[in-house]
C-alpha cells in the first residue's frame, strides 16, 4: 500500500474502495463490542460464517463483525443490510436459520423486538423506540463498520475532515469553526473545547501535544470504550485535526489497561492509518507530520483526571497537580498540551464535515451537539445511548429506556459517576445539559447514568461512591485522603446502624472542606454523592439515624428476614436453600427463621414460590417473636376447599 | 523471571524512564507479579530512583509485589452491578476462596480482586474469571463456577 | 521581571512575577501557616493549610498560597470564616494522627481545633512528604519514598539505601512535625531485616 500524497490521491481510492463494494449486496452484521462478546458473540459470528460458507452463499452473503451497536440488554445483536431487520439475543445455534431466512426472504418473528406495551413485533433495527428515539450521529457508524479494517471507514467518508482540514483550512480557522460549535468537553467538567484549543495555539513554546483521555474510569460508564473499540478512527482523525490546529506533531492516547480490545483497535487503527498516510510524516502530502503512541493505564481512577493522566504520561504515580497555570499552557512535560475526552475527539471530524452550524442544531443554548450515556442500572433497556442534549431524563428512562424492570417504582438517576450526584424523581423533567445538571446538585460528567429503584438504599449509595473515592484518592492532600476516610467512616457506621445525632452535621462540615479545600477534581467532586443525596433523601438518612431503619430494606445492618406464618406453606424450599441452615421447619411445620444464624443472604426470600410469597423484609421494628412451637401445623389451604 | 527478560522488555522501549509504568506493566503480565530484583534491575537501568519505582509499583491496582494466584477472580461492583447485588455475590466468592480482594489464598489457586465496570453493566452481577466475563451471576452459581477451578 | 502590586489582608504588597502568594505575604511580614511547606524544598501544595482567599476580577476562589502565583490587582484575604474553618477542619484531621505533634499543637490553639474530634488512626505519619522530598531535592539520596495510594499512603525507607546513608544522616528526623517519631520508627523497621541492631546505628 502506498502512502496517499495528495487530495485527488485520497478521493480516488474512496472512489475504487465503493466501487468494489455493492450497496444492494446483503450483509450480516453481529455486534462484537465488549459487551455481547461476554454473551458469546464471537461464536455467534463464526457460526453465522460457518453456515454461509456451508450453504454456499459466500458470493451473496457479507458478515461484518462491527463495533457495539449499543442495545446491550439485548446482545448479540445481528442485523441484516440493506434492509435493516434486527435480531436479538441471537445465540450460536440460531445461525442455520437465520441464514436460511435470510436466502428465502423471510423474517424470523421469535428473534425480533416485541413492542411490551403493545404485543407486536417490530423488525426493521430504525423503528425500534430504543433507537429510534435517539440521535445517533456519532455511535451510528459502530453497527456499520468493521472496526479493524481502515477501508470501512474510507467507505462511510472517513479521513475527509482531515483532508478538507489540511488542504482548504488554515489552523486558526480549524479553532475557530470549533469555537463556533459550542463544542464542550465530554469528558466531564464541559470546558469549552475551542477556548482549549485557542489557548494552547497561543501558547509560548514549539511543542505541544494532544492528548486522548480514555481512561474512563467512572464506574457504569463505557461509552469511550466503545467509541475506541468500534470506531477507532474517528478518534484519531479528530486527533490529527487537533494537532494541525494547535501546532502539534506527537499525540498521545491514554487508554486504561482494562480495556484489552480497545487497546488492540486502536493500535491496529494506528498502524493502518500510518500506512495509509493519516499519520506520520508529511500526511497526505500537505507537509504536516504527526505521530501518536498508546500509554497504557495501569489501575488508578484518579489518573483520568488531566494533570494526573499528564504525570503518568511522564512515568510517575498519577497525583494531580495544582492546575493555577492551565495545562493547556503547561502541560505534559511543562509544555502547552490539549488534552479531551475520546467522545470529544470524535466529535470533531463530525463538525468540520457538517459545519458548526448544523452541529449547533442540537442541544440547548449552552449545551450543544448530542451525548452519549451508558444507560444501566434498574432499567429495562440497558445500553449505550446518544441522545440531543436538551432531552429530558423523563424521555431517556421512559421512551428509550423502556421504564424500570419487574413493576417497581423509580427512584433515582445518578448522573456523573462519583463526582456526580443523584437525581430524584421530581427532577425528571429536567433538560439535559452541563450547566442543568450541574444546577441540580450533579453534574454531566462522562455519560454514565444509573438508574436506582424502590430498592436502592440512598445512603448506601453514598457510602459505595465514597468506598470508590477512599480507594482512588490519590492520598497526597489532607481534604481529600482525611475527609474522605472520615466521611466513609460516618457512612458506614450509618448503613450499620450505628449512625448517631450530629453524624449528618459532621458529614456536611467534611464535605466542606473536601470540596473547598481539595487539591483537585476527585476531592473537590468527592462530596457530591453525599450532598445530592442529603438534598434529595434526607429522610432516608434520618431513618438510618434516628428509627435505626433502612427505607429501601437493603441495608443488611438494619434488616431482618421474616417468614410470615399465614403465608407459609411448609414447602421447604427456603429451609433446604438456606446456606445458614438458619430455617427451622419440618413437613406442615410452619417454618421460622433462627435470627441468630441468619446471615441476611436474602436467598429464602429468592426461592420462595412467588404464589406464596411468605418471607419478607422487615427494618426499623422489632421481628415478631416466633409462633410457640404447638402452633406451628399447618392447615393446608388449596386442600380445605374438599377435594370432589 | 531473569534479569536478561527484563533487559529485552526495557530495551524495547529505549530505556525511555518514561516508559516506566509500561516496562513494568509488561513485566507484570509476563511474570504475574512485580519481584523486588525486578523492580531494583528496572531502577537500575532506567536511572530511574528505587522510591519511584516503589511508589508506582504500590500506587496502581494493575501492579502486584507478591505472587497472584493461578486464576484471578475479579468481581464487578462498579454502580450498575452493585445496584443489581453485586456485594451479595462478592459475599459469596470471599466464602467460597476464603480470601478478601485484594488477597491470594496460601494454596496459590485463587487471587481476588474488585474491579469497577467491565462494561458488560446489561449482565450485570458480572464476575471475570482468567479474562472470561461471566453475567448474571447469582451467589449459588458463582460459587458453583468457582469449584470448577482446580 | 516586572513588579506586581497585589493586596494582603489590606494592604498593598509588591512582588516579583513568578512568586506566589506565601513568598509576597512573607516578604510583608503576614504570616499564612504552613505543614508541609519548606524553604529549601519546591512548594508541595498537600497539607491544604495555606488555603486563602484569592479574589480576581469579582471571583473569590479558595487556593494554597505556597503554589498560586500572584497576579495584578490579586485581592487576598488570609482568614475568614470560612478559611478558619477549613483549617480548623484540616487540623482536627490530623490530629487524629499526631496528636502531640508540636506544630499542630501550637496551631490546634489558634483555630480551636479539638484534638480528640475524631478516632485516633493507628498512623503517625500525616503525609506531609518532607522526608521524601528532603531526601530526594536536597540531599539528592532518594533513601525514602511514598508507597501507596488514598489512605493506604504511607513513607517507606530503601533498606539498600538507607543502610549505607541514613546512619550517618539523619537530616530528615527534625523535619517530621510529628516530632521525627513516624520518620525514625520507619527507618528502623526497614533495617531491622538486615539484623535487629543494625537499625539507628546502633552496635553491629
Amino acid at each position: 500500500m502506498e502512502r496517499i500524497k495528495s487530495l485527488a490521491e485520497l478521493e480516488e481510492l474512496r472512489k475504487s474502495i465503493l466501487a468494489q463494494r455493492d450497496p444492494h449486496k446483503r450483509c450480516v452484521t453481529i455486534c462484537s463490542g465488549s459487551a455481547c462478546h461476554a454473551s458469546a458473540s464471537q461464536r455467534v459470528a463464526e457460526s453465522i460464517e460457518e453456515e454461509i460458507t456451508r450453504q454456499g452463499l459466500g458470493a451473496e452473503l457479507e458478515v461484518r463483525r462491527t463495533g457495539c451497536h449499543g442495545f446491550c440488554e439485548r446482545g448479540p445483536i445481528v442485523v441484516l443490510h440493506p434492509e435493516g431487520i434486527c435480531y436479538l439475543q441471537v445465540k450460536p445455534e440460531d445461525a442455520p436459520e437465520i441464514i436460511s431466512a435470510v436466502k428465502e426472504n423471510k423474517v424470523l418473528d421469535r428473534m425480533l423486538y416485541t413492542d411490551y406495551a403493545t404485543g407486536g413485533k417490530i423488525a426493521h433495527e430504525a423503528e425500534i423506540p430504543f433507537y429510534k428515539n435517539q440521535q445517533r450521529v456519532l455511535f451510528g457508524a459502530n453497527s456499520n463498520i468493521d472496526p479493524k479494517s481502515i477501508d470501512d471507514y474510507l467507505a462511510i467518508g472517513g479521513y475527509a475532515a482531515l483532508a478538507k482540514v489540511l488542504f482548504q483550512m488554515t489552523p486558526e480557522e480549524v479553532v475557530q469553526e470549533i469555537k463556533k460549535s459550542n463544542l464542550r468537553g465530554r469528558g466531564g467538567a464541559g470546558f469549552p473545547t475551542g477556548v482549549k484549543w485557542e489557548g494552547s495555539r497561543n501558547a509560548p513554546g514549539d511543542i505541544r501535544y494532544v492528548i486522548v483521555n480514555a481512561d474512563e474510569g467512572d464506574p457504569g460508564a463505557y461509552m469511550d470504550r466503545s467509541l475506541l473499540e468500534g470506531n477507532p478512527h474517528s478518534v484519531l482523525e479528530g486527533l490529527t485535526i487537533g494537532a494541525y490546529a494547535i501546532g502539534a506533531h506527537e499525540g498521545y492516547i491514554y487508554v486504561r489497561q482494562e480495556y484489552p480490545l480497545a487497546v488492540e483497535n486502536v493500535g491496529i487503527a494506528i498502524k493502518q492509518a500510518e500506512e495509509y498516510g493519516f499519520l506520520g510524516e508529511n500526511i497526505l502530502g500537505s507537509g504536516f507530520d504527526f505521530a501518536v503512541k498508546v500509554h497504557r493505564g495501569a489501575g488508578a481512577f484518579v489518573c483520568g483526571e488531566s494533570s494526573a493522566l499528564m504525570t503518568a504520561l511522564e512515568g510517575k504515580a498519577g497525583e494531580p497537580r495544582p492546575k493555577y497555570i492551565r495545562s493547556n499552557v503547561k502541560g505534559l512535560w511543562e509544555r502547552p498540551t490539549v488534552l479531551n475526552n475520546v467522545e470529544t475527539w470524535a466529535n470533531v471530524p463530525l463538525i468540520i464535515n457538517k459545519g458548526a452550524d448544523w452541529f449547533t442544531q442540537f442541544g440547548t443554548e449552552r449545551s450543544k451537539g448530542t451525548k452519549i450515556f451508558s444507560l444501566v442500572g434498574k432499567i429495562a433497556n440497558t445500553g449505550l445511548v446518544e441522545v440531543p442534549m436538551g432531552i429530558t431524563l423523563r424521555d431517556i428512562v421512559y421512551k428509550i429506556g423502556g421504564g424500570i424492570p419487574g413493576g417497581k417504582k423509580f427512584k433515582a438517576v445518578q448522573t456523573g459517576g462519583p463526582s456526580g450526584g443523584c437525581l430524584p424523581e421530581a427532577l425528571l423533567d429536567l433538560e439535559v445539559g452541563y450547566d442543568e445538571l450541574t444546577r441540580a446538585g450533579s453534574m454531566m460528567g462522562s455519560g454514565g447514568m444509573i438508574v436506582m429503584d424502590e430498592d436502592t438504599c440512598m445512603v448506601d449509595i453514598a457510602r459505595y461512591f465514597l468506598n470508590f473515592l477512599a480507594d482512588e484518592s490519590c492520598g497526597k492532600c489532607v481534604p481529600c485522603r482525611e475527609g474522605i476516610r472520615q466521611m466513609l467512616k460516618i457512612l458506614t457506621n450509618i448503613t450499620e446502624g450505628n449512625g448517631k445525632e450530629g453524624d449528618i452535621e459532621l458529614l456536611q462540615e467534611l464535605c466542606e472542606v473536601a470540596k473547598e479545600a481539595s487539591l483537585c477534581a476527585l476531592g473537590t467532586s468527592a462530596p457530591n454523592p453525599v450532598l445530592s443525596t442529603l438534598k434529595y433523601f434526607r429522610d432516608e438518612y434520618e431513618a438510618h439515624i434516628k428509627e435505626k431503619r433502612c427505607p429501601a430494606l437493603s441495608c443488611k445492618g438494619l434488616i431482618a428476614y421474616y417468614i410470615d406464618p399465614d403465608k407459609c406453606q411448609a414447602c421447604m424450599i427456603c429451609a433446604r436453600n438456606c446456606p445458614s441452615e438458619a430455617i427451622i421447619g419440618g413437613r406442615n411445620r410452619i417454618h421460622v427463621i433462627d435470627q441468630e444464624r441468619c446471615t441476611k443472604c436474602g436467598t429464602c426470600l429468592e426461592v420462595c414460590p412467588g404464589r406464596f410469597g411468605a418471607v419478607r423484609k422487615i427494618s426499623g421494628e422489632p421481628v415478631p417473636p416466633p409462633l410457640p412451637e404447638e402452633k406451628r401445623t399447618i392447615v393446608r389451604k388449596a386442600k380445605e376447599v374438599g377435594v370432589s | 523471571m531473569d534479569s536478561e527478560r527484563i533487559d529485552q522488555i526495557i530495551d524495547k522501549y529505549q530505556g525511555e524512564a518514561s516508559s516506566l509504568i509500561q516496562i513494568l506493566l509488561e513485566i507484570q503480565s509476563e511474570n504475574r507479579w512485580l519481584p523486588k530484583e525486578a523492580l531494583m534491575r528496572v531502577s537500575e537501568k532506567l536511572q530511574v530512583p528505587m522510591t519511584r519505582v516503589q511508589h508506582i509499583a504500590t500506587f496502581y491496582k494493575a501492579f502486584s509485589t507478591v505472587p497472584k494466584g493461578r486464576h484471578e477472580v475479579h468481581v464487578c461492583v462498579g454502580t450498575a452491578c452493585h445496584v443489581r447485588g453485586a456485594r451479595r455475590v462478592l459475599d459469596k466468592v470471599q466464602e467460597v476462596t476464603g480470601i478478601q480482594p485484594g488477597e491470594t489464598d496460601s494454596d496459590l489457586r485463587f487471587s481476588l480482586e474488585t474491579v469497577n465496570c467491565l462494561g458488560c453493566c446489561a449482565l450485570g452481577p458480572v464476575v471475570e474469571i482468567d479474562g472470561k466475563a461471566h453475567g448474571k451471576m447469582s451467589p449459588s452459581e458463582t460459587a458453583h463456577v468457582l469449584n470448577g477451578y482446580e | 521581571m516586572s513588579k506586581i502590586l497585589l493586596n494582603i489582608d489590606g494592604r498593598d504588597v509588591e512582588a516579583k512575577e513568578g512568586a506566589t502568594i506565601l513568598q509576597a505575604a512573607q516578604s510583608a511580614g503576614i504570616g499564612i501557616p504552613t505543614l508541609c511547606h519548606h524553604e529549601k524544598l519546591e512548594p508541595y501544595g498537600a497539607c491544604r493549610l495555606c488555603t486563602v482567599e484569592a479574589e480576581t476580577r469579582g471571583t473569590t476562589r479558595l487556593v494554597a498560597a505556597c503554589l498560586y502565583p500572584v497576579e495584578q490587582k490579586l485581592v487576598v484575604r488570609t482568614r475568614s470564616e470560612k478559611v478558619d474553618r477549613i483549617r480548623k477542619m484540616i487540623l482536627e484531621l490530623l490530629l487524629c494522627h499526631a496528636p502531640n505533634s508540636r506544630e499542630l499543637q501550637a496551631l490546634a490553639d489558634e483555630y480551636g481545633a479539638d484534638k480528640g474530634r475524631f478516632e485516633k488512626e493507628a498512623s503517625f505519619c500525616v503525609n506531609c512528604g518532607l522526608c521524601v522530598r528532603y531526601c530526594a531535592e536536597v540531599k539528592k539520596k532518594n533513601a525514602v519514598g511514598f508507597v501507596g495510594r488514598g489512605a493506604r499512603r504511607e513513607i517507606s525507607f530503601v533498606p539498600e539505601i538507607a543502610a549505607r546513608e541514613c546512619k550517618t544522616c539523619k537530616e530528615c528526623f527534625p523535619l517530621c512535625p510529628t516530632e521525627a517519631l513516624q520518620a525514625a520508627y520507619v527507618l528502623a523497621d526497614a533495617l531491622s531485616c538486615f539484623s535487629p541492631s543494625s537499625a539507628l546505628g546502633l552496635k553491629g
